[in-house]
């Protein structure tokens, strides 16, 4: 197993945190659209956590099991909590500038996305799976 | 971060080799349309060759900048976009980028002029 953190506080933290993220993807052998994938949607989903947060921390794990390799990115802010979390991640449109366009195109990039959201924490989890075969 | 804008006749090239920040894409859009305006170029080749990552917020900006290049009177093209970058742009929504686009700087090229060949009809 392995684990990175990254703090997310500046644009430059979001291009470091997707970075981070496709290393890791990279390392346990994911193939370049995964590795796009998940970088997008971290890049998306940090932002957020900046720009409606004042910032976050971003953590990616890497674990090998016996069939399968996984890549959990973690992406935590104490900011105010998402308020409308079902209406956005109901939402078919993308357009416009609205916070739920980058949480719901994550959702849309990764194989399974958890969010946990409540005024003073909000918890966003981004999973990429790879079966060995 | 700051893109290189060369002029090469009346088309202005730039080509982004490194990843990208909002920072610097607002930078860059901001420079990229006082170039234009200053020297009245007709059209805009934008190479992306060196991103791995065009998220939502990069696409609009790529987009909002070829609509305001288009308003002082220059067409755009993109080129050079990942095969990778193109499957999750398609997978995020197509209407999302919104530019005409080519595979590489030659064809990029090559559409740009015709572009400014249709718009001075």
């Amino acid at each position: 197993m392995a684990v990175s953190a990254i703090p997310l506080k500046t644009p430059a933290d979001v291009v470091a945190a997707r970075e981070l993220a496709r290393r890791m993807a990279c390392e346990l052998g994911f193939g370049l659209a995964d590795q796009t994938r998940l970088a997008t949607a971290v890049s998306e989903v940090a932002r957020n956590a900046i720009q409606y947060a004042g910032g976050g921390m971003c953590t990616v794990l890497g674990q090998t099991g016996p069939d399968e390799r996984v890549v959990v990115v973690r992406v935590e802010d104490d900011g105010p909590g998402i308020h409308n979390l079902e209406e956005i991640l109901k939402m078919p449109s993308l357009s416009g500038r609205k916070l739920g366009s980058g949480l719901e195109i994550a959702r849309r990039l990764v194989h399974d996305f958890q969010v946990h959201s409540e005024p003073g924490r909000t918890n966003i989890a981004l999973m990429m799976r790879r079966r060995i075969v | 971060m700051k893109v290189p804008i060369l002029r090469l006749r009346d088309i202005l090239l730039t080509s982004i080799q490194v990843e990208m920040s909002d920072e610097d894409a607002v930078a860059f859009q901001t420079d990229l349309l006082r170039t234009l305006a200053k020297t009245e170029v007709k059209g805009i080749v934008i190479d992306i060759t060196g991103l791995s990552v065009v998220d939502s917020f990069l696409a609009r900006v790529v987009k909002e900048t070829a609509t305001m290049a288009q308003m002082l009177g220059a067409e755009v093209v993109l080129t050079g976009m990942r095969p990778e970058v193109a499957i999750v742009l398609t997978e995020m929504g197509r209407e999302l980028l919104g530019v005409e686009t080519a595979l590489n700087l030659e064809q990029g090229f090559h559409k740009i002029q015709l572009l400014i060949e249709g718009r001075a009809r």
